[in-house]
């Protein structure tokens, strides 16, 4: 007979091993679908690779697409941790996106514009992440349906603003008018699209360590989310903790949308997000919610997603693989995660 | 203001809200019978989506539009096990599960469509349902031809909502649901398998919301887009709340946003208002979160939404 059995502690090496067995057990789940869609495993997985590390302009790329991913996956792990279930960020990236497009368009020095937009931006997302923060404290209301709803409430408003009095009048395209071009972030190295946003997310990711692991506010988090009876007993205002995360968060996840405005599209459209507020969560869990793990986590969905489109043009494998990748990596780590609650553990002795 | 009056009492604006209403009352009552045995699922947006894509090829392959609905409904079961295997099995985090369950659901839509149908300028489609008189009720004016020559799906569907409350409150096994939601110890003592109960409950939940993806791809539409859903999973986690829990209530609150959302359409296609299209599509989201703040969610959600059972920990 086998009993699973509480654990008291967990290993540190688990923090790495878990993630790359759900990865590994992800990538074999769907060798399936590759084979079914009639290509070699091996090769298509073999051109994904190349395609998103095999070279410098490669990586590069790959950098640029996980720098959203970093921003949502912080945004998600530090609400996690504190036990407020943002399920919003793809809202928040949206909010941020437009209110830094707002400011981008004014014209301005450069810096200043740049300066404006993240704070604007950041603090747009802030916002929108404060609603279900303040209707769970306040009202009691579940945060995971609040903060899901509201991403269609802002998608919506952003759909109103493209089609209505964004709207391209020349083209009729529902495109917002592009920022000033002064208000570009600076490419990095020259010929690629590595902006400026993109060390900015890698920045934010220690710093965000540095927050939870180091700090009063990281500590207030992290006890309010492993107990929150202990926290108030001993002393912590689990209500404004919880307003401080959701800001915290929100603000993150708008940041994600203002290095896509202003790194990579320089306007905004009905697509700007191809679901990373979404993504955030699975990257988010894939990192055990440590944000020095979002970095790789991110770095990894982002190669899947450029790896996919290559592999699709190379062995004719859709590229939605990419997709299916990223929801099985989910469900596979929450999995996973069953062995640091529990261990299987031998009962009975059959003598 | 009379003019709007005037649409509301047109035969199509009648029949356009059952139309709209009616894969939304199959998904709300899909995703309350979940909840009430306290599963929240939130797979509900890439089950729709999957079961609408397994159902479409299923006809467009076969040419039987009936088994297409079959497969969606099975696709759907199928998807709802698999969320029940990960949230009442192993009791890991209903909201993670499920939005894993949908992007997973949705990748595999995705990809399974543009392998079976390639990728192509017009999107293919198939001769779907066709409305179905039926005799001396569709000759009522006015109500008859809106609501009584309509789709079998819609007959389905308006059947479904007195049997669904039927079975939730007049049944055992509705009251074994019931119980499992709110008290799953005390239901444990009765001699109700919580792990079963939760279990099938979030598979016909599952299927309900495959039937809501079959109509999309098979009455409603006649084919399949990327953007079939679009949210309407979501909006049914709304109407859940909205209509607290009850298939009454939750049915009442699919018409409600069906009716909103035609008037919308009519007002886009007589270019009657000048308030933008998007705000009435938010409206149903907004009310929504408006409503969880008056009701106090806590005192009509199910007490034991979101906690995994297990027998030993006590």
């Amino acid at each position: 007979m086998f009993r699973l059995e509480a654990r008291t502690s967990t290993p540190a090496w688990f923090n790495l091993a878990l993630p790359l067995i759900a990865i590994a057990v992800t990538l074999v789940l769907c060798s399936g679908l590759i084979a079914v869609a009639g290509a070699g495993v091996i090769e298509a997985y073999g051109v994904m690779l190349s395609a998103s590390l095999g070279d410098s302009y490669a990586i590069t790329e790959t950098l640029v697409r996980a720098a959203p991913m970093i921003f949502t996956g912080l945004a998600v792990a530090i609400a996690f941790r504190a036990k407020f279930w943002n399920i919003g960020a793809e809202g928040q990236l949206l909010a941020g996106a437009v209110a830094s497009c707002f400011v981008g368009a004014i014209p301005m020095p450069g810096y200043l514009a740049m300066l404006l937009m993240a704070l604007v931006g950041a603090a747009a997302g802030a916002l929108v992440a404060l609603v279900p923060a303040t209707l769970r404290v306040k009202f009691k209301v579940d945060d995971v349906v609040s903060s899901l709803l509201l991403n269609s409430v802002i998608y919506y408003a952003l759909m109103a603003l493209i089609e209505g009095p964004w709207k391209d009048t020349f083209s009729g395209y529902p495109i917002s008018p592009p920022i000033e071009d002064s208000a570009n972030f600076p490419v990095l190295i020259e010929g690629t699209r590595l902006h400026l946003g993109v060390f900015v997310a890698l920045i934010a990711a220690p710093l965000c360590w540095f927050l939870i692991a180091r700090t009063t506010l990281g500590f207030r988090i992290r006890v309010t989310g492993e107990n929150p009876e202990a926290a108030r007993y001993g002393g912590i205002n689990v209500q404004r903790v919880l307003i401080s995360t959701a800001l915290l968060s929100g603000a993150l996840a708008g940041l994600a949308g203002v290095g896509e405005v202003g790194g990579v599209h320089f306007q905004v459209m009905s697509d700007i997000s191809p679901g990373y507020g979404y993504s955030g969560i699975v990257v988010a869990m894939l990192a055990r919610l440590n944000p020095l793990g979002v970095v790789p986590a991110a770095l990894f969905l982002a190669a899947v997603m450029t790896g996919a489109e290559a592999m699709s043009r190379a062995t004719g494998v859709p590229a939605f693989l990419s997709d299916v990748i990223q929801g099985t990596a989910l469900l596979s780590m929450l999995v996973a995660l069953l062995f640091t609650a529990y261990r299987i553990r031998r009962v009975g002795a059959q003598t | 203001m009379s003019a709007v009056f005037e649409q509301i009492f047109q035969v199509g604006f009648l029949a356009a809200i059952i139309r709209i209403a009616t894969p939304l009352a199959f998904a709300t009552l899909g995703e309350m019978f979940s909840e009430r045995a306290g599963v929240l699922n939130l797979g509900i947006e890439g089950i729709m989506l999957l079961s609408a894509m397994a159902g479409f090829t299923a006809a467009s392959l076969s040419g039987s539009l009936w088994l297409g609905v079959l497969v969606a409904v099975l696709v759907g079961a199928l998807m709802g096990a698999l969320h029940a295997l990960f949230t009442v099995a192993l009791g890991l985090s209903q909201h993670v599960c499920g939005i894993g369950v949908t992007l997973f659901s949705s990748g595999l839509a995705y990809f399974l469509y543009r392998l079976i149908f390639g990728q192509q300028s017009v999107p293919p489609s198939i001769d779907g349902f066709k409305p179905v008189p039926i005799p001396l009720l569709a000759d009522i004016p006015v109500l008859g031809p809106a609501v009584f020559n309509q789709f079998t799906l819609v007959y389905l569907a308006i059947i479904a909502v007195p049997l669904a409350a039927f079975v939730l409150y007049r049944t055992p096994w509705g009251l074994s649901v019931r119980m499992v939601g709110e008290n799953p110890r005390a239901a444990d003592s009765a001699g109700v398998s919580v792990i079963a109960t939760r279990f099938q409950a979030v598979i016909l939940g599952g299927a309900l919301m495959g039937l809501a993806g079959a109509f999309l791809t098979m009455a409603q539409f006649n084919a399949f887009t990327f953007g079939v859903v679009s949210g309407r999973g979501w909006v049914a986690i709304a109407l859940v709340v909205f209509g607290r829990w009850d298939p009454w209530r939750s049915a009442g609150a699919a018409l409600l946003f069906a009716f909103v959302d035609a008037l919308q359409l009519r007002m886009q296609a007589s270019g009657l208002g000048h308030i933008p299209y998007e705000a009435f599509l938010m409206l149903p989201f907004i009310f929504t979160i408006v409503a969880m703040a008056f009701m106090s969610r806590n005192a009509v959600a199910p007490s034991a939404l979101l906690k995994p059972f297990r027998r030993e920990e006590r």
